[in-house]
């Protein structure tokens, strides 16, 4: 692993900067259980890191360790040089970090475009009054957000389905439109949660390729939860490999793949 | 035949079409395209700016005037421009189907020897790069969507914008040799080469000259009193000559606006938007919208459906009468005023159609009922009759002389001729120069005198004087008992059902006739939900009984209406199949334009049509298919071989 400052080229040409965020000696329980015990991880700007696992193995946790939704008892989250306090979703918001979730949380009687001009609301300032009387800095703000929104919808080719209610999309879409949601933050951290739950090889070859996009072209860090093990190991930088709770293994993923407790945990044990 | 002049004064060449309509236009829309869920324009004079710094751009790299530039994407004013750009540099543009493959696109490439591409994305320059090898002469490719590559090598890639801009930056030094060669051009340089999508072979290279295409531009927009005010959408492949013509030449000739969809997805959302004023549209896609106002009618509201229902009785009735100017009483217009102003305004403002003036579709035949249906509802709806050998346009249907069984009189400036074997032939202005470096072909199309061979069987209808085309002059043949064989026909018949997405009917040389049927997934698959079928895919749902049982009904139905015809009455289709794939261009069984492709589809499901006529029940097959990332998989299944009621018509009852 290289050193923790300095930053390094990969192999296709992509320059992964210094650690942005680095969770140290996490654990996390819900009363008796220990969803996770005693991990630390970094992960670096502008690389995709990859969190797997089995089942129940903590991964969910674990992201939601990183978007400040569960704060571990013990163990510490550093994010940009400090170390980050117990914080308020929309704090994180502020913060840079946007997520999408496993079983999809889009608002769903709203438009595609409604749904992503809501990641807007951050980067929202005029008041409530201004809001109102739709003049002068709202009017204004709504058109650069709108533009912000768009550039993204054309982004994720969904341009076709801009003004259809989320309700209508079928689940590959929806994905999708979460995804467009949590870019429209114009996040540094963009967190997704089993982005390719569900989907058929087709859908699962678009992601990955909305996914590499976003991160070469907003040089967007990513951190996802992924079960397919083919996709991980083609998008991901370096990999942490968790089971039971427990952090098995770290690296690239050539590395990963030639981990024996990941084989055993993983891939299962050979049974001869 | 005598060379026409190209009268004093009067613009010989594209380029100089757009200098023209820049002075006379200006501040005119020329080209509109929806980006970012706006509508972006630019002006005549706009456009002429971005395509002179293109092409000073072109003339830094190096471009040379008969070079030839390939041209490859969705319709987006920027390629437009492109083509123009390579013109005004005394280079030749390219057009190149976007959803051609890798091979494809080698052949057409290193054919012409393109030394540039001008592509839309990505796809675009990966395809490009994985037959690079393959192209000597091959030199850069210009990009306009820059996403996705970011890492890729530059030294042979440009992106579009930055282009123009080294080309403004470098515009004292170029711009005398730019404007040097754009004085050079005159009616007999070429203007643009496209490439036949080639039912048979290898696709050849069409060379088109700036007479062709401005003279046809020119005539055809007479016939049709095009307006610089009228608007199109610009969403067919700019490979295709229709597209070159409509939203070029027609479009530079009279100074209309070309407006470029979003995206292919987005369409008819943008078709509305726009609501162009002339239109033009393959059968299929007129069968695709009114499939889907009669699934949406199935579901409204009793009133509403009862409503729809009355008033389209009246419009059939009354509809194609009042659009030709024909007397219809009082009560009738009173109606009909009526339904304009619950159904059909409305109806027409949804698909985009209020403001057709004049709408064609050629390419195959079109459904009379289709055909009715949008008349009826006062859409100027015509056929016109056409090739990319012919720069389009061979024969339309004038106002007020449509129907949806002929294809129309000839075009000003053309003269149509019928062989002994009832092959069209025909002598335009719009006659192509030569098919590139293919001397034998250009010989074997196009005689000394000019006369082209449309490959087409037709007739002149005496009293009226419209053509009538049957078939494919090398598909017409003969059955074993002697009687005419006229696959398309038969095939035309068949595909005017919803249902029914695709056919190929064989018999050429046979005792009868049999067939292949694609259903329809779209039309097939609604109903199977609205009857609470269950599919998983296009085999299940293809070999379903009730599916099959539908499809045996469409095709005696067929059966009843072909006995009727004395000439063709021996192509009724005894035993058919229901196929266990849809046929694709991308397996080679249709071409890029959806024709279908005989020779190898009689080669690839050989054992099929064994089976058709060897009189089994059912037969097993293994199909190679392609899948859209050019991997290949197979199909298994075992098909059901049906037989079909045929009629005979009454000579030969007593024999039977």
């Amino acid at each position: 692993m290289k050193d923790n400052a300095e930053s390094y080229v990969t192999t296709d040409g992509r320059t992964i900067g210094p650690v942005v965020m680095e969770m140290k000696n996490i654990t996390l329980r819900f009363g008796g259980v220990e969803a996770i015990k005693d991990i630390s991880f970094d992960i670096r700007e502008g690389e995709i890191r990859a969190i797997i696992g089995p089942n129940g193995a903590g991964k969910s946790s674990m992201l939601n360790v990183i978007s400040g939704f569960y704060v571990p008892q013990e163990g510490e989250v550093w994010y940009k040089g400090s170390r980050r306090p117990p914080v308020k979703p929309y704090e994180v918001a502020q913060q840079g970090i946007a997520r999408t979730f496993q079983n999809i949380a889009l608002f769903e009687g709203m438009s595609v475009l409604d749904n992503v001009m809501t990641g807007r609301l951050t980067h929202m300032k005029s008041g409530l009054l201004s809001q109102m009387i739709w003049r002068g800095a709202a009017e204004r703000e709504e058109i650069a957000n709108r533009e912000v929104a768009e550039r993204i919808i054309d982004f994720l080719e969904i341009q076709a389905i801009r003004k259809t209610p989320v309700a209508r999309l079928p689940y590959g879409l929806k994905k999708r439109v979460e995804l467009a949601r949590a870019l429209a933050a114009e996040p540094s951290i963009l967190l997704l949660d089993e982005p390719m739950a569900g989907m058929n090889v087709e859908e699962k070859e678009d992601m990955s390729r909305f996914i590499l996009d976003v991160n070469d072209e907003f040089g967007t860090t990513i951190a996802l939860i992924e079960h397919d093990m083919g996709v991980v190991m083609d998008l991901s930088d370096r990999v942490v490999v968790m089971d039971y709770g427990k952090k098995i293994g770290d690296g690239t993923p050539h590395e990963v793949r030639n981990n024996q407790a990941v084989i055993d945990a993983y891939l299962g044990v050979a049974h001869d | 035949m005598a060379l026409i002049q190209c009268p004093a004064g009067q613009p010989a060449s594209v380029p100089a079409l757009l200098h023209r309509n820049a002075e006379k236009f200006g501040d005119a829309p020329a080209y509109r395209e929806k980006e970012y869920g706006i509508w972006q324009s630019w002006t005549w004079r706009e456009t002429r700016d971005e395509v002179e710094a293109l092409a000073l751009g072109f003339m830094e790299l190096g471009l040379n005037e008969g070079d030839f530039v390939s041209v490859i994407g969705r319709n987006r004013p920027r390629l437009y421009w492109a083509m123009m750009a390579a013109e005004m540099c005394g280079a030749v543009p390219v057009p190149l189907y976007q959803d051609a493959n890798s091979e494809e696109m080698a052949y057409v490439m290193s054919h012409c020897g393109a030394r540039f591409a001008v592509v839309g994305d990505q796809e675009q320059v990966d395809k490009i790069t994985d037959v690079k090898d393959q192209l000597p002469e091959f030199e850069r490719m210009i990009y306009l969507d820059p996403r996705g590559l970011r890492k890729y090598d530059h030294e042979h890639l440009s992106q579009y914008m930055a282009l123009q801009e080294i080309g403004r930056a470098n515009r004292d030094k170029h711009i005398a040799e730019l404007e040097a060669r754009q004085a050079k051009l005159n009616y007999d340089s070429t203007g643009v080469m496209l490439y036949t999508s080639g039912t048979t072979g290898k696709p050849k290279g069409v060379v088109l000259s700036n007479r062709n295409i401005i003279e046809t531009a020119k005539s055809s927009s007479e016939f049709d009193n095009l307006r610089q005010s009228d608007d199109i959408l610009a969403y067919l492949p700019m490979a295709w000559v229709g597209d070159f013509i409509f939203s070029v030449g027609q479009a530079m000739w009279t100074g209309f606006c070309t407006n470029c969809p979003e995206s292919a997805d987005t369409m008819h959302v943008d078709l509305r938007e726009i609501g162009p004023t002339y239109y033009f549209a393959p059968p299929r896609v007129f069968e695709t919208q009114l499939t889907n106002v009669m699934i949406r009618m199935e579901d409204a509201s009793k009133f509403k459906k009862k409503l729809f229902d009355y008033f389209m009785g009246v419009a059939r009735k009354v509809g194609p009468a009042i659009l030709d100017g024909k007397d219809v009483s009082g009560m009738d217009r009173l109606k009909y005023r009526l339904g304009e102003l619950f159904i059909y305004g409305p109806l027409k403002n949804t698909l985009g159609f209020s403001r057709v003036r004049v709408g064609y579709t050629a390419g195959e035949a079109i459904g009379p009922e289709i055909f009715d249906f949008y008349r009826s509802l006062g859409i100027n709806l015509k056929q016109l009759y056409g090739q990319t050998e012919a720069t389009v346009f061979i024969t339309a249907q004038p106002d007020g002389q449509v129907r949806s069984d002929t294809v129309g009189v000839t075009c000003p400036g053309v003269e149509l001729r019928i062989a002994d074997n009832g092959e069209v032939f025909y002598r335009s202005p719009g006659v192509f120069v030569e098919y590139y470096k293919n001397a034998e072909s250009t010989a074997d199309t196009k005689d000394a005198e000019g006369w082209v061979a449309t490959g087409d069987a037709g007739f002149i209808e005496p009293d009226t004087g419209h053509l009538r085309i049957i078939d494919r002059a090398k598909d017409v043949g003969k059955m074993a008992s002697g009687a005419l064989f006229a696959p398309k026909y038969v095939e035309n018949k068949l595909k005017f059902f919803p249902n029914i997405l695709e056919a190929v009917v064989f018999g050429n040389g046979k005792e009868e006739c049999t067939a292949f049927i694609n259903i329809d997934l779209t039309a097939v698959g609604n109903w199977a939900e609205r009857n609470n079928i269950g599919y998983a895919s296009y085999q299940e749902l293809a070999r379903h009984p009730q599916v099959m049982q539908q499809v045996q009904e469409h095709v005696e139905a067929v059966n009843a209406s072909v006995a009727e015809d004395e000439m063709l009455s021996g192509c009724q289709v005894h035993r058919f199949v229901v196929l266990h794939k849809e046929l694709d261009a991308d397996d080679g069984e249709l071409t890029r334009t959806r024709k279908v492709r005989r020779r190898i589809i009689e080669e690839k499901y050989a054992d099929i049509i064994a089976a058709l006529y060897d009189g089994s029940a059912q037969v097993s097959t293994e199909t190679e298919v392609t899948y859209e990332d050019g991997r290949k998989g197979s199909i298994k299944a075992t098909l059901e071989v049906r037989s079909a009621k045929v009629f005979a018509d009454n000579r030969k009852m007593a024999a039977e």
